[in-house]
């Protein structure tokens, strides 16, 4: 190193000669740009960057320089030692964003190896559609109530305007708790809930009530003993049947689809009067009552103005008629769906509500049956016998 | 109810080419469903043949054939074997040509038989589904008697037996006892297709010229036990027959038509009876006049009295049933009224006087004595629903012609007619009402004209009185006032306005009724759920098993009935409360006659049925409710229902019906985890069963804790805990028990060994649920973690080591985890060290080492002075 310059000579200071310095920056970068890994680039960088690299010694010079020199050589100096630095710094980002590559390479997994860490559950399908059908009603602004399976006669039968003579009551094959002169039965239907809520809330009401009920069938595909019902109440003043199908018509289509199509039958219940069945038009065969041989609806009658006329234009025996019958409607195009009807005034006295003020209609779905023509469930057995399959084929929807 | 179509033809105007199923669907239309449509299912080549020759051929079986030459109406002569003996040559008989199909898909071809071609086949009555008589083939002129006189060789069989002719049966309800008939059929018919009854309809009772002159055989009514005040026999018709010819038989027409119906052809006199029963709805009983002794006498049963009933069954008597008896005073018994006659009394071979009763009997006291006898017969069938009460007398008419017609015989000129129709009541229909209840505007003489369609005779309408209130219209106009209607005598169902309103709906037809969807007041179910919606309970149900199933369960719904011995497979004691269930009078299945005091009891059912379909891993649980009977049950009172009930009545009505919590179960086995490629898997164990029976209880904001529970059997006495309110008002109160299946119960109930299980009730955690719950503020300051391992002795439950050291920590104390548990030499023989992990945070500061340190020592002096706990390695 020089003498500091005292005397203002104006000497030429070697290692600061332009030439030299950028043939020291050449280096440096030539050096950088060769590093293949950070190691090497560190080296590079504390042999060309550090405190006994070129071009650090030559900026300790820059003091030998006469003041007029110093600015210059410094400014210089300092551009040079930025180049270097630039370099390494850009040279660094490239090499760890291989050094990061190639171990993500290392860390790869097989994904697509099945673990079972987590076992899968599922709900019964007849509680998914129960819930489905509260979710309905609440949807609007109905309430939902329950009762309990096994049941005062009362409530069962006597309330309900079922005489105790009355065919009627034999009709639906109950099972008596012993000794059945203690009046309680498993109940056949939900609409003791009925006399309950009409007891216990008066009219207006607005409630549907799920459950399940007996009665003494075998089990076989088509029945169980053991079954679900949502039963359906409303009393207001001014209700009406049009009411009455307007509900029907509404939780038909959120049931089972936009365009289903319903029908209301005359029948008979002893507490509802008027009465009626409700079917809804087969979803499996669109109402022609004829399935194709490829399983899909046949084509459906042209021009008909009314969904009865179009299912009584193609019977399931009509000769003209291609394809199989429908197995789901027995080839009627219609299915049974529930019993319906106006209250009876004898319930509502029965109840304590005054019939002349106050209307009302009542209902009554399957939720077995619903879940059969639904989903395309062929025996009902699979959902009384808890074979776990069975669930999990829906899993937590239906 | 089944009916031929063409019988039905004759009473009421079916459409010209109309089909059974055209038939079936108009009386869909008025409410009568359709059961099924028979018949009909003979095809092809079914013709008259007569038989030119029948050559007797001895077989080497023993059996005689007969090789037959027919006349077919060809060219040629047939060759048919025929292995019947009723026939020979110069007899029409009713041939099958090969390509005729006879019912059950029966397809004729001709075969090789007994050395022959036999080219057809000729028939009998029970091949063509005529009947069961299968005693050799139809000889026509037998069959059909003169009918059979026109008949010539080729003729068409089918036209001339009537085998096109298809059955209609249609399922009754209760309420239409009428349409047990022909003409109730009829007459609804007429209705479904929107004809007028006048002229579309031919009452057969109509025109029908009844005897004015008393008739011979006395008949007394004489019920001293009326049933709720209304007599047994209401009326009482009677009329003798004399000279019937008994070796003749019923008309082929009427025994085809009885065998339509599903009756069974016996003799003329019961053919005839039967027949006017199906034709007109009027069941009548034929009895042998000269087995009858004096007046016959209606009245209760006597005591100890006993009937031999027509079915041979010798039946003790109840002093409520109603019999018909002969003999001085009515001592003999020879029918039970409206549901069966005697076998003393009954017409044989050898009758030739026969009187006939046709009466109108109570339809309560009829139905309590065919149920109490188990003897539905056609006749309670009917009484039971109510019969006409005014055709009694022309219905006996209608039956006195046909056994004079078939039978030969003179009937007497006289009729016994005994009582008399009821007098009609006359219901009052205000004017507006089935507007108000089917929301049509149905104008007033729509109204009046579709309820004289039904029979009613209808007078008043708008503007009118209410005849029944007897109070004068309120205002004027056409939609104030009422109508007076008196239903016809067929209509006893026709009581009230509704009924009225429903004839006047269902004949408009119901797809006039329009669809408009109800506003409803939200939260009209008062205080249970205010603004609507679902109930707690409901709620429960829903957060429960989404939980369960997304924590790998599978829910499963069981039957409530289980086996008396299924409680000491379970191995309760004697004495255990779940040993005291309902029992069902009329099981299912007579092994199974309780109903469930567990859901445990049934599900290990479900589990054995998986595993015996070769599941190795099953979880499966159930939400339902299981029926706990009061030691002390009274039974359920009856009040009336004319009336709202007192508020006692209700009260009692309601306290009869036994506690009914709503349950959840769980039952596992095999592996939790499966083995697969990344380990061993992990079976479930009774902590599983712990753990989920605590999450029941975290879904519904009710904390569970788990105590130790040594006598819950079917559990495990070392491996099951029972489930308690973990705080707030309801603390410790017992929800349920979790664990391992004591090893004898898994024997016993033949479920895999170590089968975990859980059982909670859920109405228990229903009642202790807590308000909205309330957050508060986070606390933001740093959290302070410190670890803490404490020896204590191993039969010390760590969930008591782990409440001391919440309850020392005091409010700082923001988690206490339990993260390691060791046993062995280093803490000693019968001791265990338990570590926790431990945070703190205070909510307005960042907790200096001293005060934490202070909380520390104060869990750990709490958990020692509790427990006994001491720190390890101090």
């Amino acid at each position: 190193m020089s003498a500091p310059n005292k005397d203002f000579d104006p000497v030429q200071v070697t290692p600061l000669d332009a030439e030299q310095v950028e043939g020291a920056v050449a280096d440096a970068l030539a050096a950088v740009a060769a590093a293949g890994d950070l190691e090497e680039l560190a080296a590079a960088s504390r042999a060309h960057g550090g405190d006994r690299s070129p071009l650090a010694l030559a900026n300790r010079e820059i003091g030998a320089l006469p003041p007029s020199a110093k600015a210059d050589a410094g400014r210089r100096m300092g551009q040079a030692r930025r180049r270097v630095a630039d370099a390494v710094a850009e040279r660094r980002a490239v090499l760890e964003a291989e050094r990061d590559a190639a171990v993500l390479v290392t860390e790869a997994l097989d994904l697509t190896q099945a673990t079972s860490r987590r076992p899968r559950g599922a709900r019964h399908p007849l509680g998914l559609l129960v819930e489905r059908v509260e979710d309905f009603f609440t949807g609007l602004g109905w309430s939902v109530l329950e009762g309990p399976e096994v049941e005062a006669e009362w409530f069962n039968f006597d309330a309900l305007n079922f005489g105790p003579d009355h065919p009627a009551r034999q009709m639906q094959d109950t099972f008596f708790v012993d000794p059945p002169e203690d009046g309680l039965v498993l109940r056949t239907h939900t609409s003791p809930v009925q006399a309950r809520a009409l007891l216990d809330h008066g009219a207006p009401l607005y409630v549907a009530v799920p459950g399940r009920v007996f009665r003494t069938d075998e089990l076989d595909a088509t029945h169980t003993p053991v079954f679900t019902q949502v039963e359906g109440l409303a009393v207001d003043e001014h209700l009406t049947m049009a009411h009455l199908r307007g509900v029907l018509d509404a939780l038909a289509v959120a049931m089972l689809g936009e365009g289903t199509v319903t029908r209301l039958r005359p029948a008979f219940f002893p507490f509802t009067e008027p009465s009626a069945e409700l079917d809804v038009r087969c979803p499996v065969c669109a109402g022609t009552g004829v399935v194709a041989p490829d399983g899909g609806a046949a084509a459906r009658a042209q021009g008909a103005a009314t969904a009865a006329e179009e299912a009584a234009s193609t019977r399931a025996d009509d000769p003209a008629g291609e394809g199989a019958p429908c197995r789901t409607c027995g080839g009627t195009g219609w299915i049974e769906w529930g019993g319906c009807g106006m209250v009876n005034p004898h319930v509502l006295r029965a109840a304590g509500v005054d019939p002349e003020r106050f209307s009302g209609f009542a209902f009554g779905m399957g939720i077995e049956r619903t879940l059969m023509f639904r989903n395309g469930v062929q025996d009902m057995r699979d959902m009384v016998e808890g074979d776990a399959r069975f669930s999990r084929r829906f899993g937590v929807e239906v | 109810m089944r009916v031929g179509v063409s019988w039905l033809a004759e009473v009421t105007d079916v459409a010209d080419g109309a089909t059974a199923e055209d038939v079936a669907a108009v009386l869909v239309r008025v409410g009568l469903e359709e059961e099924g449509l028979h018949g009909g299912d003979v095809s092809g080549p079914v013709v008259v043949g007569r038989v030119l020759s029948a050559e007797p051929e001895p077989q080497k079986n023993g059996k005689t054939i007969h090789w037959c030459s027919v006349d077919v109406g060809e060219e040629e002569p047939r060759g048919i074997v025929c292995g019947a003996q009723n026939f020979g040559a110069g007899d029409l008989v009713v041939v099958s040509l090969p390509g005729a199909v006879l019912p059950g898909g029966f397809a004729i071809a001709a075969r090789k038989t007994y050395g022959h071609v036999s080219d057809g086949m000729i028939c009998s009555t029970a091949e063509l589904g005529l009947g069961e008589d299968s005693d050799g083939i139809i000889v026509l002129a037998e069959l059909l008697g003169a009918a059979a006189d026109g008949a010539a060789p080729g003729d068409d069989a089918k036209a001339l037996l009537g085998l096109d002719d298809r059955v209609v049966e249609v399922n009754v309800t209760p309420d239409r006892g009428y349409c047990l008939s022909v003409r109730g059929l009829g007459r609804e018919h007429a209705h479904g297709r929107g004809l007028d009854v006048a002229t579309a309809f031919r009452d057969p009772l109509a025109g029908v010229r009844v005897p004015s002159a008393p008739g011979e055989r006395d008949v007394v009514l004489a019920d001293e036990g009326p049933v709720d005040g209304r007599p047994g026999a209401s009326r009482f018709t009677a009329r003798t027959v004399c000279g019937v010819d008994p070796s003749r038989p019923s008309p082929w027409w009427l025994r085809r038509r009885l065998v339509q119906a599903g009756m069974r052809p016996v003799s003329l006199a019961v053919d005839v009876t039967n027949y006017v029963m199906l034709l007109v709805g009027q069941p009548l009983h034929a009895y042998d006049a000269a087995r009858l002794d004096g007046a016959l006498v209606v009245r209760r049963a006597r005591a100890g009295e006993r009937l031999t009933t027509l079915d041979g069954v010798e039946r003790a008597l109840h002093p409520e049933d109603l019999v018909i008896a002969d003999g001085a005073e009515g001592a003999r018994a020879v029918g039970l009224a409206g549901v069966m006659g005697g076998a003393s009394t009954e017409v044989t071979a050898a009758t030739r006087d026969v009187v006939l009763e046709a009466a109108c009997f109570d339809p309560v006291s009829v139905a309590r004595t065919a149920r109490r006898h188990r003897l539905p017969s056609e006749a309670s069938r009917r009484f039971e629903r109510g019969v006409d009460d005014a055709m009694a007398a022309a219905a006996s008419q209608l039956a006195v012609d046909l056994l004079v017609e078939h039978g030969g015989g003179t009937a007497e000129d006289g009729l016994t007619d005994v009582g008399g129709p009821a007098e009609r009541p006359v219901v009052s229909l205000p004017v507006r009402e089935p507007a108000r209840l089917v929301g049509v505007d149905y104008a007033p003489e729509r109204v009046r004209a579709l309820l004289e369609q039904v029979g009613c005779a209808v007078s008043g309408g708008p503007g009118a009185p209410d005849a029944l209130a007897g109070t004068a219209a309120a205002g004027t106009g056409p939609a104030v006032g009422a109508w007076s209607v008196e239903p016809p005598s067929w209509r006893p169902d026709l009581q009230q306005a509704a009924d009225l309103v429903e004839e006047v709906a269902r004949l408009d037809g119901y797809d006039r009724i329009p669809s408009v969807l109800p506003r409803a007041v939200p939260g009209t179910a008062g205080g249970v759920v205010a603004g609507g919606g679902l109930t707690a309970r409901r709620r429960a149900v829903r957060s429960v098993a989404r939980a369960l199933a997304e924590a790998g369960l599978v829910e499963v719904a069981s039957y409530p009935f289980v086996s008396p011995e299924r409680a000491d497979a379970l191995g309760l004691p004697d004495g255990d409360e779940r040993r005291r269930a309902l029992r069902v009078a009329n099981p299912l299945r007579e092994e199974e006659p309780l109903l469930r005091t567990s859901l445990l009891a049934t599900l290990v059912d479900v589990l054995r049925r998986n595993v015996g379909r070769g599941a190795d891993d099953v979880a499966l649980f159930e939400l339902g409710s299981v029926a706990l009977p009061a030691a002390d049950r009274a039974p359920s009172p009856r009040p009336g229902v004319d009336r709202r009930p007192t508020a006692e009545e209700e009260a009692a009505v309601r306290a009869s019906v036994p506690h009914q919590p709503l349950h959840v179960a769980a039952l596992l086995v095999g592996a939790r985890t499966p083995r697969d490629w990344e380990g061993r898997g992990r079976s479930a164990d009774a902590r599983d069963a712990v753990e989920l029976a605590l999450l029941v209880g975290e879904v519904l904001g009710v904390p569970l804790a788990a105590v130790a529970e040594a006598d819950r059997p079917p559990f495990h006495p070392g491996r099951c805990a029972a489930l308690r309110v973990a705080g707030g008002p309801a603390a410790g109160a017992v929800v349920g028990h979790a664990g391992e299946l004591a090893p004898r119960a898994v024997t016993a109930l033949e479920v895999p060994a170590r089968s975990v299980a859980l059982e909670l009730d859920l109405d228990v955690l229903l009642g202790a649920l807590p308000g909205p719950p309330r957050p508060g503020a986070l606390a933001t300051y740093p959290v302070v973690k410190q670890d803490v391992a404490l020896v204590v002795d191993a039969s010390v439950p760590a969930a008591d080591v782990e409440a001391a050291l919440r309850r020392g920590a005091g409010p700082l104390l923001e988690e206490c985890r339990l993260v390691d548990v060791y046993v062995g030499e280093q803490v000693g023989e019968g001791r265990r060290s338990l570590a926790f992990s431990l945070r703190f945070r205070a909510a307005d500061r960042t907790l200096t080492g001293a005060e934490v340190a202070q909380a520390r020592e104060a869990a750990v002096a709490a958990a020692g002075e509790a427990t006994g706990a001491v720190l390890r390695g101090s």
